[in-house]
């Protein structure tokens, strides 16, 4: 659907030059929630506007559908954008920003009005099609905001951080109403967010970005579960970070020997090395508390916080100041009897570890 | 115990004395004073004498056959009132032809440099207004500047006639007034949040149809405003048309100025006057019917 190939921003020249994105190249499927993570200044608003058409790119370029954008402007391209301000037009009702896009591309009016109450009609905002802009709360403008950019049925719909300005209850509705309208439109959605969670619960692929670059483009889980690099996995939920060494590697089944003089296994990727010193990538769930001498690691308990659904446990590792987090989720009036200072083992799963690629 | 309320009336009272005398002694009594010599005779050598007479106002749109006593259009008045508005609907077309995009590309510039910009811009407008116009009359006129240049190339062998022509008043007033269209549209264009051009352009509109249908509805107060601003100093204007139309082209200014000089009309002077200020009002009920009622339907 969407191919950009090699594509590099650089803005500003000679010493302040900045480069936004760095020769990056990735391909979105047709019908798919694909979502843009990363940091402020990651790059991935810089590579929203380009696909939007706001800035063109110093190298590379982008398909839609096999058809080259460069060089056409935004007004040319079948693609709307839902602005993190909204930008909803102050001088027009709710009616007339939705109809805007069809007005412009030259429809009939029968057809503009019939567009326009089929699109609020989506977002429940019939109610307040005469509304002015104004006079609607935040969470009403998004709503507009949204259906003014389904309103021309665009092949692309690019989302700039829609969510950033709602509260937490109202960002949870929306986040199951963009899902939605993705499912019902079956519109190509691109989400750009610094969000993990918005990233992780609404999309069909997610592709991590720092510096410019693409680190890792995959589902949530194997996001989650499995992340390629040391970025990835730090910026997206919490990880222990282990070192160890690499005794073997058949496909993507690693042996590793810890610091504890323990073997585990581990996946890694087919590009690890069979040798030498990695580091592990555990997340805090998938690992469990042992009576002391059990499991692979032993530890000291320095810390236990309550956290309402589930409670972490921070184990100060034996040989060495390394750090260890469990987390385990709480049953009703359930205490583990743990206290600190008690001394622990810790075990984990088959498959708990990642190995990252340095 | 002093009586809060009645305290608090004195000095509501005290407080709004200056203000009060201000408009009594410089707003309302001299519209008194003009109004009321609109219905006097004219004196001999100048001034009024105090009987009342109804002629001024006649003499404001008819005259009297000297000699049959007929009454007939003041040809000479209506051409005067004619110009004076055309010139000024013009200087304020021609000030929002450049004044539009010199303030667009004010907004547009870094946050920093925007202030050099309009410094810039208003440096003419704080310069003497008879310095200006001069400076314009040393250009045009058929020894000046321009004119040397142009026989210089060849391009003419006689002087072009611009000096003393309604272009000369055109190009004379556009330049004065210009900056008071410039600012109001800069004080709205500021204000403006760019990122709906960024929206317009995303939903298949033209650069044209983004500023016809996104900028200009929303900088339009600004332009109504600047208009005013330029419309009703023009309608008045003295010193241009007598420096730049030489006593050929006069405006409504000079020829009140006349009947108070020259001619020693003085109560057709005052007549003139509050037509003058009728115009005004007319104009600035416009404005309050059309941005007025807008914002109040905003909200």
């Amino acid at each position: 659907m969407i191919e950009i190939q090699d594509v590099t921003k650089v803005f500003g020249s000679g010493e302040g030059a900045f480069r936004a994105l760095d020769e990056v190249s990735v391909t979105i499927r047709e019908n798919e929630f694909f979502t843009l993570l990363g940091p402020s200044g990651c790059g991935k608003t810089t590579l929203l506007r380009l696909i939007a058409g706001f800035e063109g790119p110093t190298g590379g370029q982008i398909l839609l559908g096999g058809e080259d954008l460069s060089g056409q402007p935004p007004y040319r391209r079948p693609v709307n954008t839902v602005f993190q301000s909204y930008a909803l037009f102050p001088h027009m009702t709710v009616a007339e920003n939705v109809g805007f896009g069809i007005k412009m591309l030259g429809r009939p009016k029968s057809e503009i009005s019939g567009t326009v109450s089929e699109m609020l009609e989506l977002v429940r905002m019939s109610h307040l099609a005469d509304r002015q802009t104004s006079q609607i709360s935040g969470g009403q403008q998004q709503r507009v905001a949204l259906a003014r950019a389904l309103a021309p049925r665009p092949k692309v719909l690019l989302l700039d951080e829609p969510l950033s300005a709602l509260d937490f209850k109202l960002r949870k509705e929306m986040q199951l109403e963009l899902k939605r309208l993705q499912s019902e439109t079956g519109i190509t959605f691109v989400f750009v967010t610094h969000d993990q969670e918005e990233a992780l619960t609404m999309s069909d692929r997610v592709a991590v970005m720092s510096d410019g670059e693409i680190r890792q483009i995959g589902t949530p889980r194997e996001i989650y579960d499995h992340p390629a690099e040391r970025f990835v996995a730090d910026f997206i939920g919490d990880t222990n970070f282990l070192k160890a060494e690499m005794l073997g590697r058949e496909g993507e089944s690693a042996r590793l020997r810890l610091a504890s003089g323990q073997e585990v296994h581990a996946r890694a990727s087919e590009a690890t090395a069979s040798s030498g010193t990695v580091t592990l990538a555990i997340r805090p769930e998938h690992a469990d508390l042992a009576p002391e001498g059990e499991g692979v690691l032993g530890g000291t308990l320095e810390d236990i916080v309550y956290f309402g659904t589930d409670t972490h446990y921070h184990v100060a590792l034996d040989g060495g100041g390394e750090r260890f987090v469990l987390r385990k989720q709480n049953q009703p009036d359930e205490d583990r009897g743990y206290q600190r200072g008690d001394r622990v083992g810790i075990r984990l799963g088959r498959s708990a570890g990642q190995v990252l690629r340095d | 115990m002093p009586d809060p309320i009645s305290s608090t009336a004195r000095t509501r009272a005290a407080l709004l004395a200056p203000a009060m005398a201000i408009l009594i002694f410089a707003a309302a009594g001299p519209l008194i004073i003009v109004v009321l010599y609109s219905f006097l005779t004219p004196g001999d050598y100048g001034g009024v004498v105090w009987d009342f007479s109804t002629d001024a106002w006649f003499g404001v749109l008819a005259e009297r056959d000297f000699f049959t006593e007929q009454l007939s259009w003041a040809d000479a008045h209506l051409t005067v009132f004619w110009r004076s508005i055309k010139l000024s609907l013009l200087t304020a077309l021609l000030s929002f032809i450049f004044g539009f995009p010199t303030a667009y590309f004010i907004a547009t510039r870094p946050r920093r440099s925007r202030d050099i910009w309009m410094l810039l811009v208003m440096i003419p407008f704080w310069t003497n207004l008879l310095i200006r116009t001069f400076a314009i009359m040393e250009l045009i006129r058929n020894e000046g500047t321009i004119n040397t240049v142009l026989i210089a190339m060849g391009l003419f062998t006689q002087p072009v006639q611009m000096l003393y022509t309604e272009f000369s008043l055109l190009l004379g007033m556009t330049y004065v007034y210009l900056p008071l269209m410039i600012l109001p549209i800069y004080a709205s264009m500021e204000r403006f949040d760019f990122r709906l051009v960024e929206a317009g352009y995303d939903l298949y509109a033209t650069r044209w149809q983004v500023l016809r249908r996104v900028i200009l509805p929303i900088v339009k107060p600004g332009i109504v405003a600047g208009s005013i601003l330029v419309f009703v100093p023009c309608l008045g204007a003295y010193v241009t048309p007598r420096v730049l139309g030489g006593g050929k082209q006069l405006m409504l200014g000079n020829l009140i100025e006349l009947q108070f000089g020259q001619l020693r009309n003085w109560p057709l002077g005052a007549a003139l006057s509050l037509t003058l200020l009728v115009i005004v009002m007319v104009a600035l009920i416009f404005y309050v019917r059309t941005v007025g009622a807008e914002e109040r339907g905003h909200g």
